[in-house]
């Protein structure tokens, strides 16, 4: 699973969904909603990447991940122009392989573990959520989003199961996000067109990630 | 080992894929509705602390019934949760995480 969908929160989350007895209709869903911020990021990269060839950006695509994204874009917005092997870097050198020969260890090893809730390692899990989640709180809209999806998550859990909850927090939190209107500084452009030469795309700046490490940087453009 | 879950693993990474690539491989995004981007903008962090909550707040008794959970775990993930804002780093928010739950549960407060 981590050669073929290589995407660790619905990795983490599918490991939830099929021990609480979720049909895979369910947790294919899920996946989907849980991996759309990848829209995001690809939609970012896009104007520094258009000059790959398209079966070059097909690979890249699958290797998309949060930690990808975040490192790629910092190192084409520091060096100011397309640096085709520094996203293989990223990407492969240091997610990728990591990932996969962790997940092979915990394969190999994990079992012999006879009480993993002993050492609190149940708690990674939700731990590891929470924390994603809060590298993604990069305003009020997505506060409220993360709140109100948590909250639902809750309530729906309760009155149904923890899998529907999910579902209903994932769905009904954007909504709730949208209420929240959006700061000045992150509003789309009039035509809500993407512009490769501009210098910021604020609908696409999908993480807190991205904000954090462009600060202090020149803001170079992609290439035009 | 099982190999039941391949398949699921490939309907994952069918469903996965698109939003991966749709944006590098495809001219189309620009032509989304702004109301759609800025929806997917939140869902992470909306599924993301539902997954969290949930896994926290709702537990199933013996009869399989989802229960309200009142637990150590609410402190190890609010504990992670403000860890990992203060120091832009996931890794010592779970450490403290994990820590608090084995501790508790090691001097039988939890």
């Amino acid at each position: 699973m981590s050669v073929i969908v290589f995407a660790g929160a619905a990795q983490f989350a599918a490991v939830g969904y099929v021990a609480s007895g979720l049909a895979w209709p369910g947790v294919i869903l899920l996946t989907a909603l849980l991996n759309a911020r990848h829209l995001l990021y690809s939609a970012a990269l896009r104007p520094w990447l258009r000059d790959v060839p398209l079966g070059r950006r097909a690979i890249m695509a699958h290797l998309l991940t949060d930690e990808a994204f975040a490192l790629t874009i910092a190192h084409y917005r520091r060096i100011g122009r397309t640096d085709e092997r520094g996203f293989w870097i990223a990407a492969i050198g240091s997610t990728f392989i990591p990932w996969n020969l962790a997940s092979l260890a915990g394969v190999v090893l994990g079992g012999q573990i006879v009480d993993p809730a002993r050492f609190g390692i149940d708690i990674i899990f939700p731990a590891a959520m929470v924390g994603l989640a809060a590298g993604m709180l990069t305003g009020r809209r997505e506060v409220v989003a993360a709140i109100v999806g948590a909250g639902v998550g809750v309530v729906a859990g309760l009155l149904t199961s923890p899998a529907v909850g999910i579902v209903a927090g994932g769905v009904i939190g954007p909504a709730a996000g949208l209420l929240v209107a959006a700061p000045s500084a992150h509003r789309a452009p009039a035509s809500g067109s993407l512009r490769p030469g501009a210098t910021s795309m604020p609908s696409l700046r999908a993480t807190a990630v991205e904000d954090e490490l462009a600060d202090g940087s020149s803001d170079p453009r992609p290439p035009s | 080992m099982s190999t039941n879950l391949v398949l699921l693993a490939v309907w994952m990474f069918v469903a996965t894929y698109p939003s991966r690539a749709l944006g590098l491989l495809t001219p189309g995004l620009d032509r989304l509705p702004r109301v759609a981007l800025d929806y997917l903008q939140l869902v992470g962090p909306a599924v993301l602390a539902a997954i969290a909550a949930v896994n926290v707040v709702v537990f199933k008794d013996a009869a399989g019934k989802p229960t309200f959970h009142i637990g150590i775990e609410w402190v190890a993930v609010l504990a992670c949760l403000a860890i990992t804002r203060w120091r832009h780093n996931l890794f010592p928010g779970l450490i403290a995480a994990v820590i608090i739950v084995a501790g508790a549960r090691a001097l039988g407060v939890a």
